[in-house]
């Protein structure tokens, strides 16, 4: 078998006297979708900065296809991995088809090529295409979170960071982006990381979901496997959802 | 038109043009300066204080000292450089007035970019390290056009200030449209100077309309309308620099002169009889009284008349006075030997430092010398010139007759003869050929012990034109022919309020009178 997409191989920070990762080891699969989900402050966001080199671990390495982080230039790794996070991060100067474009313009490509490519992601992301003239200050929440993620997917990349994507925004929006998201993610082939505080979210959308607590994987599987799990912070954060999906049968009967 | 506006009128295209250079030319060098400094102060702030601290200071200097400053600092620079290099160069005029308003310029530019990188969305920035922007694509993709309104409004006030605080390099010999302020001023003439401030007014607003063009451009990414304010302002420069391209030859012979009447009416003469014998002549007005005889000492001035005793204490640092011949011979040898320039010879009258009382109040008080000053002084208030309590001639008397005025105050010339005659002050610093001592019933007291230096006006000449068969032809014929009663005539024509003549009419009437011309 190849390399893996991603692998972490005992990977420690530290900042003072607050460990935020504690000697991780973690391997994804092209095609994988895994979520990390964990606490405020549990070092879920440390962990998925420091696949595309925005940290950098005291001890330990972190291999992207085989290369080492540590050896390839911060800048041209990021061009190689789409990047989505809560607060969206648009440019306000520029307009939405400048936005989607801007790996692809960084890389090179030429006016032509990036129109085409701005044109196709539009498409993908199920944005009209007269959008892309607009600037990003005439979009809704969850317009602009589909513009994120067609500005991280423009330079075909094969990897996917999200940390907490659809965190802002209103439950359809949140909903309907994620399942179109997850379909995304299989057409293209894509390795996707998803740092989430959402459980359900974890579970409706990832194939593998790593729990981390006190900068340490506490519990690492299928949803499944996890819903069988014994550990009680693994309970604990499974109990939320399960809660929620009971109460909502009772007083919806089964139609749910 | 009255003719005063209109001969104001015909000055303003050689004005407003270098104006205009010496701003935009300020201006440019402290947007390249001040911008990296920005950046810098936003990516450090470890130097982000001491930038924005060393900005602020500068701003409290006052801007006609810091003016000032630049002309001996440059002095000893070029000098060094002279002999490095073998290269020197002007520390008179452009240099220093740049250089002065460059760092004038940068406070609202350095403070306000730092402000406008520093407020960009941290959010925005995440995404641009995301998308794979090195450092660099980051400050000019993301940051400095986010920041350019921010950005924009700074170099909008730092081009008012700017152009504002132009007006006071007249002083260092940088022609600007504080000529007509400075010389309306010392001429009581309100006409020059309510000309020269509305024109500097007027050309500061227009400037900031249009880079307010360009700062609303970049704010509402308006493309056009940025376009409109940038093609404004060039057009403006290139217009305003025509009459520059007649204007910047350089004269021939450039004369100095200080910041009074009488200097003003002698550099006229001056200049006209070095045109009569076809030379070309430049003025460089309102110079002040050290930096005059430097200036001509290092041969950026031609020719200026000085007063023997100011020579005598401020030159050759000389308290003693050994009586009127004998300081202006040994003037001539010392300045000939120490920096070759040659005193070409008295005019023939004296513009000594007096002290001068309102007649009906000297004769009440019964004040007719300095001794009898000395003995009222404890309740007087005495007003001086700007420059004369610092002078050695203060001193001088000072210890001769042991003053204790109530008060002292200093006044611009004009306002100290306002005080005088309105009663403000009892007694003024005056000088013996001013015409207003009689036009305005004022008396000089009498110096029974000789402390104040003779004051002959002396034509001075610069170490590289002693041979210059042309310039001494043209100015043998003053010496000895200016007696003081003419001198203080023509200063009064000038000074006086009603039915005032330019300078340069006044030193026509004057050659006329003294069958000079």
């Amino acid at each position: 078998m190849s390399d893996p997409r991603i692998a972490l191989e005992r990977v420690t920070k530290t900042y003072g006297a607050h460990q935020a990762l504690a000697d991780v080891s973690l391997e994804i699969a092209a095609g994988e979708f895994v979520a990390l989900v964990g606490a405020s402050g549990s070092g879920k966001t440390t962990l998925l900065k420091t696949i595309n080199g925005l940290i950098r671990p005291d001890s330990g390495q972190v291999r992207i296809e085989g290369e080492a982080v540590g050896d390839l230039t911060p800048h041209l790794l990021r061009r190689r991995i789409g990047y989505v996070f809560q607060e969206v991060g648009l440019f306000p100067h520029l307009t939405v088809a400048e936005n989607i474009a801007i790996t692809p313009k960084l890389l090179g490509w030429d006016r032509a090529r990036r129109a085409a490519r701005a044109a196709e992601l539009l498409d993908l992301v199920a944005l009209p295409q007269e959008m892309g003239g607009r600037f990003p200050a005439a979009l809704s929440g969850g317009q602009q979170q589909r513009v994120g993620v067609a500005r991280a997917l423009a330079a075909e990349p094969h990897i996917v960071l999200m940390d907490e994507p659809f965190g802002a925004l209103d439950p359809l929006t949140r909903d309907a982006l994620g399942d179109d998201y997850r379909a995304l993610h299989e057409r293209l082939n894509l390795s996707t990381v998803m740092v989430t505080h959402d459980m359900t979210e974890a579970l409706l959308l990832a194939d593998r979901i790593v729990v981390v607590a006190n900068g340490q994987l506490i519990a690492v599987g299928t949803p499944q496997t996890l819903a069988a799990s014994t550990e009680p912070e693994v309970a604990a954060l499974l109990a939320a959802p399960r809660r929620q999906a009971e109460r909502l049968r009772a007083r919806l009967g089964e139609t749910v | 038109m009255s003719p005063q506006v209109e001969a104001a009128f015909a000055r303003l295209p050689e004005y407003l043009a270098w104006h205009v250079l010496l701003s935009a030319s300020a201006l440019g060098l402290g947007l390249l300066i001040s911008l990296p400094l920005a950046v810098a102060a936003s990516r450090n702030r470890h130097i982000r204080w001491p930038v924005l601290a060393g900005a602020s200071l500068i701003q409290t200097i006052p801007s006609l000292a810091l003016l000032a400053l630049f002309f001996p600092l440059l002095l000893v620079i070029s000098a060094a450089s002279e002999d490095l290099i073998g290269y020197g160069f002007s520390a008179l005029g452009f240099l220093p007035a740049l250089l002065a308003l460059t760092l004038y310029s940068m406070l609202p530019i350095v403070r306000n970019g730092t402000t406008g990188i520093l407020s960009v969305d941290p959010a925005i920035i995440q995404a641009a390290e995301g998308v794979g922007m090195t450092p660099r694509q980051r400050l000019f993709q993301v940051e400095l056009p986010l920041a350019a309104p921010v950005i924009m409004a700074g170099v909008r006030t730092a081009a008012v200030w700017t152009i504002g605080a132009a007006t006071l390099s007249t002083p260092v010999g940088q022609t600007s449209l504080g000529n007509y302020i400075f010389s309306g001023l010392q001429t009581e003439n309100w006409v020059l100077v309510l000309f020269g401030c509305g024109a500097s007014a007027l050309l500061a607003m227009v400037t900031d309309q249009l880079l307010g063009l360009i700062e609303a451009g970049a704010a509402k990414r308006d493309i056009r309308r940025a376009g409109i304010g940038a093609a404004g302002i060039l057009i403006g420069i290139i217009v305003a620099l025509t009459p520059l391209i007649s204007f910047g030859k350089p004269a021939s012979y450039v004369v100095g002169a200080k910041n009074f009447s009488e200097q003003y009416i002698l550099a006229e003469m001056i200049a006209e009889r070095i045109e009569d014998l076809g030379g070309e002549a430049r003025m460089k007005e309102d110079l002040g009284s050290a930096i005059a005889y430097r200036a001509l000492a290092s041969g950026e001035l031609d020719v200026y008349v000085d007063y023997s005793g100011t020579l005598w204490a401020n030159v050759l640092n000389r308290e003693d006075n050994p009586g009127r011949e004998a300081v202006l011979e040994e003037l001539t040898r010392e300045l000939a030997e120490r920096d070759g320039v040659l005193v070409l010879g008295s005019l023939g009258f004296e513009n000594a430092y007096a002290l001068a009382m309102r007649q009906d109040r000297a004769t009440a008080l019964g004040i007719e010398s300095l001794d009898d000053l000395a003995r009222r002084s404890g309740g007087l208030t005495m007003g001086g010139d700007l420059e004369f309590f610092a002078r050695p001639e203060w001193t001088a008397i000072n210890e001769a007759y042991g003053f204790d005025f109530r008060a002292r105050r200093s006044y611009q010339p004009t306002f100290m003869f306002r005080a005088v005659t309105s009663g403000d002050v009892d007694v003024i610093s005056a000088f013996s050929s001013d015409g207003r001592i009689a036009a305005d019933d004022l008396v000089t007291l009498t110096d029974p012990r000789q402390a104040l230096p003779p004051y002959d006006a002396v034509v001075l000449i610069a170490p590289d034109r002693v041979n210059d068969a042309r310039l001494l032809a043209a100015l043998r014929p003053l010496i000895g022919a200016i007696s003081v009663e003419a001198m203080r005539d023509a200063n009064y024509s000038v000074d006086r309020d009603v039915d005032k003549l330019r300078p340069v009419e006044a030193a026509r009437s004057l050659s006329q009178k003294l069958g000079l011309d």
